[in-house]
């Protein structure tokens, strides 16, 4: 598997996890208030999003590529351990797997009790599937920047994040209810293991070291961090089998 | 003020996460691999058995039974 083909997978699945969570909030907001706000918040946060894009990303491609490598793929691997530890927590039961049914039931619940609001803009609805889409999106466009300009393929991530936002709106749209049935953490754990290992690889290369194979290496790096998470989330596992009996078995979020 | 506090809890929460352990591991291996690299070794095999190691300790942090802490 190429390079460009890996960079497009993560992203792709990156903004498609970060995309489900941000439609089940802005699919509750517009049905149960008003469909024309919510549109304006969300064209707002994706204008603020693309900005912010823009800026990152013209920016990080002023800097030395070896500079730029060893900032990004550091912030790479903290970020994509973040996201594996989390997706490890959730795969070995210490932690609830994400519920968008809930979610979707909570968010209606507070928007109906958030009571009505004369005509023009509801400044609810707008503030909701804004705040939603702004915060879910800023992950992605952490990564589209970092992954795009490190490989200094900005227009491949840019493609993939705009592809997967597609894909998932137009689910949404088509099931007009959240998409519970999408494998959020299996799609997680996945990003997080190429965040990792593209990490890995930019930050030591940014360092000054010279991987043996050069691009080569990355998928071998890809299943090290796959089969190491592996061995974690089984040994994780049989622990909690042992701390259910014992009556601890899950860890704030 | 409260804003900027609020703007600066966010930017940490983004950038370090649920465990400041993984990102100081990161920092110290890529400094440990700059400095061997300034030396003239090539060390490449410093990043890979950190990053796992502090995964596999923040997740070991993160799972002890709460009677052991």
């Amino acid at each position: 598997m190429s390079h460009e083909t890996l960079l497009f997978l993560a992203v792709f699945l990156a903004c498609a996890v970060e995309a489900v969570e941000a439609v089940t909030v802005v699919l509750a907001v517009g049905v149960t208030r008003d469909w024309r706000s919510t549109w304006f918040g969300v064209c707002a946060a994706l204008l603020a999003l693309a900005l912010i894009v823009a800026i990152l990303g013209s920016a990080l491609t002023a800097l030395p590529i070896s500079t730029l490598r060893l900032v990004v793929g550091g912030l790479l691997l903290v970020f994509g351990l973040q996201w594996l530890r989390k997706a490890i927590l959730r795969a070995s039961g210490f932690k609830a797997l994400p519920d968008e049914e809930a979610a979707f039931a909570n968010e209606i619940a507070a928007a109906r009790a958030a009571g009505a609001e004369g005509r023009g803009i509801d400044g609810y609805a707008f503030t909701v599937a804004s705040k939603s889409v702004l915060l879910e999106g800023l992950e992605v466009a952490f990564i589209v920047v970092t992954l795009g300009g490190s490989q200094k393929s900005f227009g491949l991530a840019l493609i993939a994040a705009t592809t997967a936002l597609l894909v998932v709106v137009a689910a949404g749209a088509l099931a007009n209810r959240p998409l519970s049935r999408v494998p959020e953490n299996t799609l997680k754990y996945a990003v997080g293991v190429m965040l990792t290992s593209f990490g890995t690889f930019w930050a030591a290369e940014g360092a000054g070291a010279s991987w043996p194979g050069e691009d080569a290496v990355i998928p071998a790096l890809i299943a090290l961090t796959l089969l190491s998470s592996l061995a974690l989330v089984r040994a994780l596992r049989r622990r909690h089998t042992g701390t259910l009996s014992s009556g601890t078995g899950t860890v704030p979020a | 003020m409260s804003y900027v506090r609020s703007f600066l809890a966010f930017l940490y929460d983004f950038a370090v996460g649920d465990d400041p352990l993984i990102a100081l591991t990161v920092a110290v291996a890529l400094s440990a691999t700059a400095a061997l690299a300034a030396v003239g070794i090539n060390a490449w095999w410093v990043l890979p058995p950190a990053a796992i190691g502090a995964l596999a300790r923040s997740l070991a942090r993160a799972t002890k039974p709460t009677d052991e802490k």
